[in-house]
């Protein structure tokens, strides 16, 4: 895509004046980093970094049928979503495929989606298919400005700010408040591993909530963190990554997101491919990989898995973890390799040892 | 970006300086922005015998990594130790305490195929457009 048809946030302005890096993300022009990805991921662990995801799409969901049609629509059981409470959740094709993984966020009287930038086209055009009788379904992707405020002193420095007592909230809980008289909507949500809130506000006063927040931050050591950060921090926590970790070729029990698949609570979109692939055995599963061997070997996207001298499988993702000073991956193997002790990876015309570590890398 | 222009350079984002008789080589100021935070910088062995555009390392930042590529022919004489503890001073000191190696040249008239400061200039500024 050319740089002139890039899409901008109504952050843009800010990134620029700040001097970040800018690319091309999912046909937005995002920061990739500001000072430094290693610097903005250490100010997220340690303080607090305050990300522009207003590139992601936004749909909300109103009307009688609602809760059953999302209930067919996602994995995960939304009867167990309380009013001002989000659940993260998969969209599956029939063949049990991930057609995208996203946050159900349970307002007063509607719902909200929220999903990745890339996929925010297909996604309204498989959910407007499926649509039933008294769902009115809204894309207010264009009416809604996202930032994600995250790190162990975000709800500290938040909380003096807005007109809610920020420890009543839970984590995945929602509050709908002011910030210094502007509406908000704060949801103890985020993709870091950290506790934070992601903010819902208006595009016309985003920028108004950013500079209040950093200003408020700056004594804290908090700042701004771009989208190479954002990366670093989820694959240390081992979150996946649309398109890179899993896509419609994968299913939703080989991404190992089973946990977000409640099969029992009726019928829904890939249900009947998922179970008769837990009958059958799943064929492959997400592992996490962390560099053994000495040096600073460092996997990436598409880096071949070996056991045994022969190639098993793939980095899905890779990178240097800034908190453990090591490589770590995540990559998928057919399932009989997933518990191997000697996997390694190629990297570089190199076998370097590695070795599994569950859940998360810190 | 800073370009000395007492430097050679190549298009592959190499500076090289004629210190009486051996050539100091690195990465330039513009190429450690384009990188970002560096992690890793993978030298060769001392006395390694090097062809003009042969692979002689790498530099690993968070996001990617890059072959380093050797400017003219060459035996390795020395290199930059103190990349193994602190490649970051790649990205702080590009032109100075980030070199990265010693290179006794087969033929010294080779430096002259290399770009000049207003070449690499140029070169840069198309590439980035």
């Amino acid at each position: 895509m050319a740089s002139g048809a890039l899409m901008k946030t109504p952050l843009h302005d800010r990134h620029v004046a700040a001097g970040a890096r800018m690319a091309d993300f999912a046909g937005f022009d995002m920061p990739i980093s500001y000072d430094g990805i290693l610097a903005e991921h250490r100010r997220v662990r340690e303080a607090a970094g305050l990300f522009d995801v207003s590139h992601m799409g936004e749909a909300e969901v109103r009307g009688a049928a609602a809760h059953a049609f999302l209930d067919f629509l996602l994995t995960n059981d939304v009867s167990a979503v309380p009013p001002h409470h989000a659940q993260y959740t998969l969209m599956l094709n029939r063949q049990g495929g991930v057609i995208d993984d996203l946050i159900l966020y349970r307002l007063q009287d509607r719902y909200l989606l929220v999903v990745n930038a890339a996929n925010v086209a297909k996604d309204f055009e498989w959910i407007g298919s499926h649509l039933a009788k008294d769902v009115d379904f809204r894309n207010v992707s264009d009416r809604t400005a996202l930032l994600a405020w995250q790190g162990p002193k975000a709800a500290a420095i938040l909380d003096p700010l807005v007109g809610a007592d920020l420890s009543a909230v839970p984590s995945f809980g929602i509050v709908e408040t002011r910030l210094e008289g502007i509406a908000v909507i704060l949801a103890r949500t985020g993709y870091t591993g950290e506790d934070g809130f992601e903010i819902f506000v208006d595009p016309a006063r985003a920028a108004q909530v950013w500079d209040r927040l950093l200003e408020a931050g700056a004594p804290h050591g908090a700042g701004p963190a771009g989208l190479g950060a954002r990366d670093t921090l989820r694959l240390e926590k081992q979150y996946r990554l649309y398109g890179q970790d899993m896509d419609e070729t994968v299913s939703a029990l080989e991404a190992g997101l089973g946990w977000t698949v409640k099969l029992d609570k009726g019928d829904f979109l890939g249900r009947d491919a998922l179970l008769a692939q837990r009958e059958a055995g799943i064929p492959r599963a997400t592992i996490g990989l962390l560099v053994t061997e000495p040096g600073r070997h460092i996997p990436r996207a598409g880096c071949v898995v070996m056991a045994d001298g022969r190639e098993v499988g793939e980095v899905t993702s890779g990178t240097f973890s800034p908190s453990r000073e090591e490589g770590i991956a995540l990559a998928r193997v057919p399932k009989e390799f997933a518990a191997k002790g000697d996997l390694t990876i190629r990297i570089r015309n190199r076998d370097v040892a590695v070795k599994r570590v569950k859940k998360s890398f810190v | 970006m800073n370009i000395p222009q007492e430097l050679r350079y190549t298009k592959e984002h190499e500076w090289v300086l004629a210190d009486d008789g051996v050539l100091v080589v690195g990465v330039t100021d513009f190429a450690q922005a384009e990188l970002g935070d560096i992690v890793y910088v993978e030298l060769p062995s001392i006395g390694t015998r090097l062809a003009a555009g042969e692979t002689f390392g790498n530099v690993e930042s968070v996001k990617s990594v890059s072959d380093l590529y050797c400017p003219v022919a060459g035996v390795v004489a020395d290199i930059n130790t103190r990349l193994g503890d602190s490649p970051e001073l790649v990205n702080s000191d590009p032109y100075g305490e980030g070199w990265m190696v010693r290179l006794e040249p087969e033929n010294p008239a080779d430096l002259e195929g290399l770009l000049g400061p207003e070449e690499y200039s140029d070169y840069i500024g198309a590439e980035a457009e």
